[in-house]
């Protein structure tokens, strides 16, 4: 019997499983590439206007630190460099999430003994999930090739923007498969390979937005850099796919030869014992939110408060760049801002920075979602603490982390830019509050997330549903050209631009949100059943 | 004097499941109490309504004076919960998360509770991931035993303890029931329901079948007849409560209703009874013919 017997069998399990996600996943990024391909075609129709896109951008350190640099003025070379980040951040975060899933968290909660125990090779469990992971990225390459060729683009190049894709997926499927093998908790997995992740993301974006001095090779050293040296619609180069293909399968051979080194259950990484009495902080439900919450908070906030230096210091060139180029400024307000072009710069990037600040926000709030599902929050409502009290005990990570983070991000930037302008003092005020304006708009996600909780948890996934809308609307709706109507569903439409006559009417109006929102999330935890 | 647990037809569907379906209940204040029932009849159900985790449909339950619901967190003060499979966080040991939970009900008193450690052999300084499933489960008990209360809650709590520790685990409830705490106990382990508990509820589909102190509810079971006669018996079979009768020549074999023991002695000893041997109801018995009910 060979080590990877049954695995065929668990490839079907998986596939049972992950029936509706998956597809899911795949559609959301299939149908996110079309939509990009065909505004393009009708925003840039000919040559002329995207070889004005193209030049301004080149030129651009800002931009090309959000997207990368434009590689050719052809529709398809327009439409991959817009898709670069967020085809990226979808398949990526597909692999990492559906290799965990299939692997340590089913260890974790013992499912995997219980398969274990059957006739099951060793390395049968770890190869089911590659291969539906593999599989997943396969599908969403070949659709997404496919889909782009429909739209009139070349289909050679459109298999290659595909597979760039995917090769990021299976890279990142990768790392993961390692991670798993680390740690013993699913939580830590997540967070080892979304921090690989992370600073994959910011190597490219200084990499390409160093300049031609600058470290360029750093986005060499980024996976999620080689989907933008693949040079699709540019070149082809599919030799860059071959490096994903083979990154890929030198850490997959690590990972097979670590589950060979160490048993089920356990992490290569072994636990230390804990103290034999609980600590002065561990004095309430207060002090164990601290305990369970407290490095994910750390993790976040160093990493807002690096991305947000990272970004403060590739701005100083926005300014010069920008003032001569009437179709840039258009542009750059589209994607943020307004008038003051630094501040329209660091508008649009706390604009992103929110965005990810939401993630940590809806998961810290569902937090207690799994808390409740695991049956750990029983024991303690079964003493004498109320519901909402033990809710308010996680809420403030929410609250008070998503505020610190920004606080951060917005502080690094500042620093960072002032740093290059000799102006510190000047640019941190402003900065911050490009930051800090963007609060109330990421407690309303959190806020969602908390009423689903309340009224509706078994359907709490929802709240992941609709941040994904607010990104998608936030990074498709300008070029799209959606509806006003539309674009107001997503609380980040109304973010002011600090750079206009602020009015404090969509602050306020967006904390109210989030407050009846929050309130309607514990009225119903206190009125439903636990468990 | 109020009864600690009072619930009577208590409701509680979960879709189209009814889970409860007119439970009663009443646990008087010091006694131990045992809360039979087979997989899925409520038990856990039951304690969750009587903990305010959820809620009833109908019914009427009501804890040490107070409702359950409504009053959840200060009634909490003065009880003590073991959940039935105990789940703790990966990253805090043992030893921490008794503290906590001691913490959590207004303080615990140290002294019991390292005693308990020891009684239980209970390794504090491992994290919670690294517990075997008893030592789980003796973390809870160690949390809820060193908590100073008057009423523990104990959902299966030995299910995974090693015999020894489940002696100890008996020891400890029978000092526990000695303080004048009570005790309501879910149990299937029926020589502990046995040997701890003063009385007995029996529930099936969510509805009370028995209770009563375990003397009263052997009345309502059988005990097994084995005797030789000195004629063959007549008219054996037609007595009530008679059943599974088997004669050979002058040997007859039975169960008897422990009701009609009596009636039925005299019709043997009237035949001229030379050897009898008879087999007092076991609790066992009793719980099986509740729960063949639900195999049939």
């Amino acid at each position: 019997m060979s080590t990877l017997t049954g695995t065929f069998s668990l490839v079907r399990l998986a596939l049972r499983l992950d029936r509706v996600r998956l597809p899911i996943w795949v559609l959301v990024t299939v149908v996110t590439a079309l939509s990009t391909a065909s505004a393009f075609k009708q925003l840039y129709p000919d040559e002329a206007s995207r070889q004005r896109v193209a030049a301004s951008i080149g030129s651009n350190p800002a931009l090309l630190a959000i997207y990368g640099p434009i590689y050719d003025t052809s529709l398809g070379a327009v439409t991959m460099w817009r898709l670069g980040i967020i085809g990226a951040l979808l398949a990526g975060l597909m692999s990492m999430l559906t290799i965990n899933r299939h692997t340590r968290q089913d260890e974790e909660a013992g499912r995997l003994e219980l398969i274990g125990a059957t006739v099951v090779g060793r390395h049968a469990p770890m190869a089911a999930a590659l291969v539906v992971t593999i599989g997943a990225n396969i599908v969403l390459a070949l659709l997404t090739g496919l889909g782009l060729a429909g739209q009139g683009l070349p289909v050679g190049s459109s298999l290659a923007a595909g597979f760039a894709f995917a090769g990021l997926g299976v890279v990142l499927a990768a790392v993961t498969a390692v991670a798993a093998q680390l740690s013993e908790n699913a939580r830590t997995v997540n967070a080892i390979a979304g921090t690989v992740f992370g600073v994959a993301f910011v190597l490219r974006l200084v990499g390409d937005a160093s300049g031609a001095d600058g470290p360029g090779w750093l986005t060499w050293l980024s996976p999620v850099g080689w989907i933008e040296k693949t040079r699709a619609y540019a070149g082809d180069r599919w030799w860059v796919i071959g490096m994903m293909a083979v990154t890929a399968i030198v850490l997959f051979v690590v990972a097979y030869a670590l589950v060979g080194r160490r048993d089920l259950g356990a992490g290569l990484v072994p636990p230390r014992p804990g103290p034999a009495d609980a600590g002065a902080s561990l004095n309430g439900v207060f002090g164990l939110a601290w305990r369970l919450q407290r490095w994910s908070l750390a993790g976040w906030a160093f990493g807002f408060a690096v991305m947000g230096y990272a970004m403060g210091s590739v701005a100083s060139g926005v300014l010069d760049l920008f003032k001569d180029d009437p179709q840039m400024t258009k542009m750059m307000q589209q994607l943020g801002g307004v008038s003051t072009l630094i501040d329209a710069f660091m508008s649009a990037i706390m604009g992103i920075v929110a965005l990810v600040v939401s993630v940590y926000a809806v998961q810290a709030t569902l937090r207690m979602r799994a808390e409740e599902t695991n049956f750990r929050a029983e024991p303690l409502l079964a003493t004498n603490t109320g519901r909402i009290r033990w809710a308010a005990s996680h809420l403030v990570y929410p609250l008070v982390g998503s505020a610190v983070m920004l606080t951060l991000a917005g502080l690094g930037a500042g620093i960072a830019y002032g740093i290059e302008i000799d102006d510190v003092g000047g640019q941190v005020g402003s900065v911050l509050g490009n930051a800090l304006v963007q609060l109330p708009a990421t407690l309303v996600v959190a806020a969602i997330a908390l009423a689903l909780f309340g009224l509706a948890p078994r359907f709490v996934i929802l709240s992941w549903a609709a941040l994904t809308v607010f990104v998608l609307l936030g990074q498709l709706g300008p070029i799209l050209q959606a509806p006003q109507w539309l674009m107001d569903v997503s609380p980040f439409t109304h973010v002011p631009k600090l750079t206009q006559q602020v009015s404090a009417g969509p602050l306020i109006w967006l904390s109210v949100v989030a407050v009846v929102l929050g309130v309607v999330g514990l009225v119903g935890l206190r009125r439903r059943d636990i468990g | 004097m109020t009864p600690a647990i009072s619930v009577s037809g208590l409701v509680k569907t979960f879709g189209r499941t009814r889970a409860l379906d007119g439970l009663d209940l009443t646990v008087t204040t010091g006694e131990v109490h045992g809360f039979l029932g087979p997989n899925g009849a409520g038990k856990s159900t039951t304690i969750r309504v009587l903990l305010g985790l959820l809620r009833a449909d109908s019914g009427t339950a009501q804890l040490l004076g107070g409702d359950p619901w409504g009053q959840a967190a200060e009634l909490h003060r003065r009880l003590a919960y073991v959940p039935g499979d105990v789940t703790l966080w990966p990253t805090l040991s043992g030893g921490e998360v008794i503290d906590l939970l001691g913490r959590l009900r207004g303080g615990l008193d140290v002294k019991r509770k390292t005693a308990l450690l020891e009684r239980f052999e209970l390794d504090p300084a491992k994290k919670g991931r690294t517990y075997s499933k008893g030592n789980r489960q003796k973390v809870a008990l160690v949390a809820a035993l060193a908590s100073d209360v008057e009423l523990l809650i104990l959902d299966e709590p030995t299910s995974g303890l090693d015999p020894l520790m489940e002696a100890v685990f008996r020891e400890c409830i029978t000092e526990e029931k000695g303080n004048g705490r009570t005790v309501l106990l879910s149990s299937h382990i029926l020589s502990e329901v046995e040997a701890l508990c003063d009385r007995v509820s029996i529930i099936r589909n969510g509805r009370t079948v028995e209770t009563g102190t375990l003397n009263e509810l052997r009345h309502l079971t059988r005990t097994s007849i084995n005797a030789e006669l000195a004629t063959a018996p007549t008219g054996l079979a037609q007595l009530p409560g008679v059943h599974d009768l088997s004669t050979r020549d002058t040997t007859v074999k039975f169960e008897v209703d422990t009701s009609e023991l009596d009636a039925v002695l005299k019709h043997l000893s009237a035949a001229g009874i030379r050897s009898l041997t008879s087999q007092p109801p076991t609790l066992e018995e009793l719980f099986l013919r509740h729960y063949e009910d639900d195999l049939r």
